[in-house]
């Protein structure tokens, strides 16, 4: 049985104005120890379907569907059950780590008490561990850094000791939302070094949510593209950056600048991304796809295996009505010189 | 954290001094007051006021002697009663004020605070109303019109508590006061605390808190709380100080003989040294509230801390 | 390509109201601000022109009528007092006095208010802080007290009494409009204008005043109760206004005096006052909510 299996999960939020469909209808499957990517722009829905599963939803949002740990679901849990998961068997990093650990408390405060309220330790022990783990990120010091505030760490360190924070039960998976979009790139790419380092050592399972397909490519095994609160492509990094299927991963892919190719010009997607409150019928982007059809604006497309390959018999999966060959044609042809 | 309170007492200093000047100078300027020669004064007031005020001086060392009183604690000399120094009259009067204003100011706090935190976190509840209802009736209606209709209810109508008057720490005599007080104090309080509270639920490092997974009464306790209350704390200061203004019209509406009363009864006879020694010393007790409660803050908040 | 998509999407763009607008319908919609701006017109308007229009005197004494409950006999709508003066007709001449202290004191204190906060915004730095200081203080001296001392002092003429209110009213004000002068300031279409070399003047008219009309707006309802409930507290002392004027709040006095005996000449000054500081309030939110719609 796969790790984390969440099928159709849809994320609807209450507004003065209208309803907001943030999630329509997202599902995929992890494994354990695999490391998958969630991609898309910003109001895609990928960071609301992960905090939906951890029950990290704001007050007007509602969750439906299914995201099975273990068999359990966990959309709907009672807050208790919910309570014994998440920072014990599920960890969650989020983007800015000045912002999200708490400023009043010391770094020492906020580690302990995860390991005593899931792992029943007492204060003494939990130090020493929590500062093994600081270690572990490779923080200078951690003796003393522990007893420090938030404000007196570094951007870069900070991170890490949110790292270290979700780490402290050994999770089985961390799920971490754009990380690195608040730090520097050389920061960033320490960050990532460290937690492929971290999954080898620990095993852990990975979700990385991100809008920078560079990091993607750095650390993913799986990789899933998200539009307008759908999936639109789903499948193993390797076949994702050498043969795109889907317009829109073919348009975010030939958007990054390439270093190889003189001259010309930065191609971007047109377009907008779409209203979630007034969602467009048929798939979502097909106001902005060059290749959209009559069909593409009526009937959304399903989300279909396209082919099975990789370690896992990971699927290939693809919502789109143009057929699979023609789009990965036109990539290889537009992107070689 | 102590340099930063040094720097906080030295700006408080010129404060003091301006006002105690402002009301001494406008004491002199006063046609007809007491140091105006053709004020009719009986004799032996005119003896205690040459004696406390030294007129027969210039005027800046007037002034100066008249700051080196205060500095020993001299208030000065009543305009009225030869018999009395206002230090005299501010002895008995103080003990009475500062009862009314503790006890009142303490309960708003905690029943301010308490209530603040039930409505942020249960919106829309029982608690959540209730707080508005005293928060608007407190804030709407002027202390002086609350405070007859209390008498009128409590005292008049039910006749379970005294209409006003003291009697020597009576806590019947006590009570309507102080609810008057509360129910002033409260509203702001609980206004503050549930606006904070909701504020403080809703930032990142909450939801970090609510990933790792631990309990509401955890997170509520322990990281939210302090950064909940320093904006309360920031209040109490002004409220303190509103709290003073209040304390006169409530010691007038339930003839309490605090410092108040005394004030205004002064101010009816134009009993100016006694109004003037009296401002002095409240004006430098709020003052210096007010700094304690600018200290507090700055010792809650580790980021000016360090 | 690019230019076909940037029209098409200019298209699909909603038509926008003016802010004015918006805040014009945000208001209307507020049912509490609404009410309450009707309630405020009609107490004026009562104010005004009721005591012309009613047969009784406010300060005629009728030694036949004393302590007479509500009626409708000869127009004692509200009662008399001890003295058998009507009191409907007190409580509207003490009410043109009130509102108009109340208007005065406003203005003088918004005026002086706007003076120094756009003053020490504008010109920054040093005599910023040197002002902003003095509000400070200002804010650290328990205003009844100071008032008590300056209405001891000086005397209790009206436009002494006016003075002493609004020595203590203007410092919210003040303070508002500085921090809106000092964001408005540092705007980037401020400093565009400044680089493309628009005169100060024109800065000021058509950049700096525009955005502070909203901010005044509020905070001039926000001093109004403040302002009139001052004025109450000290004519509750026996400090505001002198005989023969009247206004709510020695009409209150009075009433205490005689709260056991006849309770209405208690109870409806104060509900007079109440009602109006408590539609004041309305408006002054109503204002707040439709100005600034984030700000809750």
């Amino acid at each position: 049985m796969p790790l984390l299996e969440v099928k159709g999960l849809q994320v609807e939020f209450r507004t003065h104005d209208a309803a907001v469909r943030a999630v329509n209808g997202v599902s995929f499957t992890l494994e354990e120890g695999e490391t998958l990517g969630i991609v898309g722009e910003s109001g895609s829905g990928k960071s609301q379907s992960v905090l939906a599963m951890l029950g990290l939803l704001a007050s007007n949002g509602r969750a439906t569907g299914e995201a099975l740990y273990r068999g359990e679901n966990l959309i709907g849990m009672p807050a208790r059950a919910l309570n014994r998961i998440r920072g014990n068997r599920l960890s969650m990093i989020f983007q800015d780590p000045m912002s999200s650990l708490n400023p009043y408390l010391t770094i020492e405060r906020q580690m302990t008490e995860v390991l005593e309220l899931h792992k029943n330790l007492t204060r003494r022990e939990a130090k020493k561990r929590a500062i093994a783990m600081l270690e572990a990120v490779r923080i200078p010091e951690a003796a003393h850094r522990i007893g420090q505030y938030p404000h007196e760490l570094s951007g870069g360190m900070r991170q890490r000791v949110m790292i270290a924070m979700a780490l402290l039960c050994e999770p089985e998976v961390l799920f971490a939302d754009e990380p690195t979009t608040a730090l520097d790139v050389t920061v960033q790419a320490q960050v990532l070094q460290l937690l492929r380092d971290l999954q080898r050592d620990f095993g852990t399972s990975i979700v990385l949510i991100t809008h920078d397909l560079g990091v993607v490519a750095g650390l993913c095994e799986k990789v899933m593209v998200m539009y307008g609160g759908r999936v639109m492509e789903q499948c193993d990094a390797a076949t994702l950056f050498a043969k795109p299927s889907h317009p829109y991963t073919i348009g975010l892919l030939r958007a990054l600048p390439r270093l190889d190719q003189q001259g010309g010009e930065l191609a971007g997607i047109p377009g907008n991304p779409p209203n979630m409150a007034h969602p467009p019928a048929g798939c979502p982007f097909h106001e902005r796809c060059a290749d959209a059809t009559a069909e593409c604006a009526e009937r959304e497309p399903a989300l279909e295996t396209v082919r099975t390959s990789g370690t896992h018999a990971t699927h290939w999966l693809r919502a789109c009505h143009r057929p699979v060959d023609a789009m990965t044609t036109r990539y290889q042809e537009s992107s070689h010189v | 954290m102590w340099s930063y309170t040094l720097r906080r007492v030295l700006l408080t200093l010129p404060t003091l001094l301006i006002v105690v000047t402002v009301c001494y100078l406008l004491l002199h300027a006063t046609p007809g007051g007491p140091f105006d020669g053709e004020r009719k004064v009986s004799a032996e007031v005119l003896a205690n006021l040459q004696a406390k005020y030294h007129l027969g001086e210039p005027l800046w060392k007037q002034y100066l002697l008249y700051l080196d009183g205060l500095l020993h604690g001299d208030l000065g000399a009543s305009f009225r009663y030869a018999d009395w120094s206002v230090n005299e009259l501010v002895l008995r009067a103080l003990p009475v004020s500062l009862a009314i204003g503790g006890v009142s100011m303490a309960l708003a706090i905690v029943i301010g605070v308490l209530l603040g935190v039930a409505a942020a976190l249960r919106r829309n509840s029982i608690a959540d109303y209730a707080l508005m209802l005293v928060s608007n009736a407190g804030n709407a209606f002027p202390s002086f019109v609350i405070g007859p209709v209390l008498i009128l209810v409590f005292a008049i109508a039910l006749k379970w508590l005294p209409a006003g008057g003291w009697d020597d720490f009576d806590p019947r005599y006590m009570a309507l006061p102080v609810a008057l007080l509360v129910m002033i104090n409260v509203a702001t309080v609980g206004r503050v605390t549930r606006a904070s509270l909701i504020e403080v639920m809703n930032t990142p490092y909450i939801r970090t808190a609510r990933a790792k997974g631990l309990a509401m009464h955890t997170i509520v306790l322990r990281h939210a709380l302090k950064p909940t209350l320093i904006p309360v704390v920031s209040v109490i200061g002004p409220l303190a100080i509103q709290s003073i203004t209040a304390a006169v019209v409530t010691e007038s509406v339930f003839s309490l003989p605090g410092i108040g009363k005394l004030i205004v009864n002064g101010a009816a006879n134009r009993d100016y040294t006694l109004v003037l020694g009296l401002v002095v010393l409240v004006t430098v007790v709020a003052v210096l509230l007010n700094l304690l409660v600018d200290l507090a803050y700055a010792w809650l908040d580790p980021k000016i801390r360090y | 390509m690019k230019s076909a998509s940037l029209s098409a999407t200019l298209e699909q763009a909603v038509a926008g109201r003016s802010p004015w607008q918006d805040a014009r319908v945000r208001f209307l919609r507020n049912k509490a601000a609404v009410v309450s701006l009707a309630l405020l017109a009609i107490i004026t308007l009562a104010c005004i022109a009721g005591p012309w229009l009613l047969p009784n005197q406010f300060d005629s004494a009728d030694w036949n009528a004393m302590s007479v409950p509500p009626t409708f006999a000869h127009w004692h709508l509200f009662g008399t007092d001890e003295t058998g003066r009507d009191l409907f007709v007190r409580c509207l001449i003490g009410g043109r006095v009130s509102l108009m202290i109340g208007a005065l004191a406003t203005l003088t204190s918004v005026t002086l208010g706007i003076v120094w906060g756009a003053v020490a915004g504008f010109i920054g730095g040093r005599v910023d802080n040197a002002m902003m200081r003095f509000v400070d203080m200002m804010y650290a001296i328990p205003y009844l007290l100071i008032a008590i001392l300056m209405v001891t002092l000086l005397g209790r003429e009206f436009y002494l009494v006016v003075l002493t209110i609004t020595v203590f009213s203007w410092m919210d004000m003040a303070r508002v409009v500085r921090g809106q002068t000092l964001a408005i300031r540092s705007k980037e279409y401020v400093e565009a204008a400044r680089a493309i070399g628009v005169p100060t003047r024109r800065i000021i008219v058509r950049h700096v005043v525009p955005n502070l009309l909203g901010i005044v707006a509020i905070y001039t309802t926000v001093t109004v109760p403040g302002v009139i409930l001052t004025e109450s507290v000290l004519s509750f002392l026996g400090l505001g206004v002198q005989e023969p004027m009247t206004s709510w709040g020695v009409l209150i006095q009075d009433g205490v005096g005689v709260m056991e005996s006849a309770p209405w000449i208690l109870l409806f000054p104060a509900a007079l006052l109440s009602i109006t500081l408590y539609c004041i309030n309305f408006v002054g939110d109503g204002l707040r909510d439709a100005l600034d719609p984030k700000d809750r």
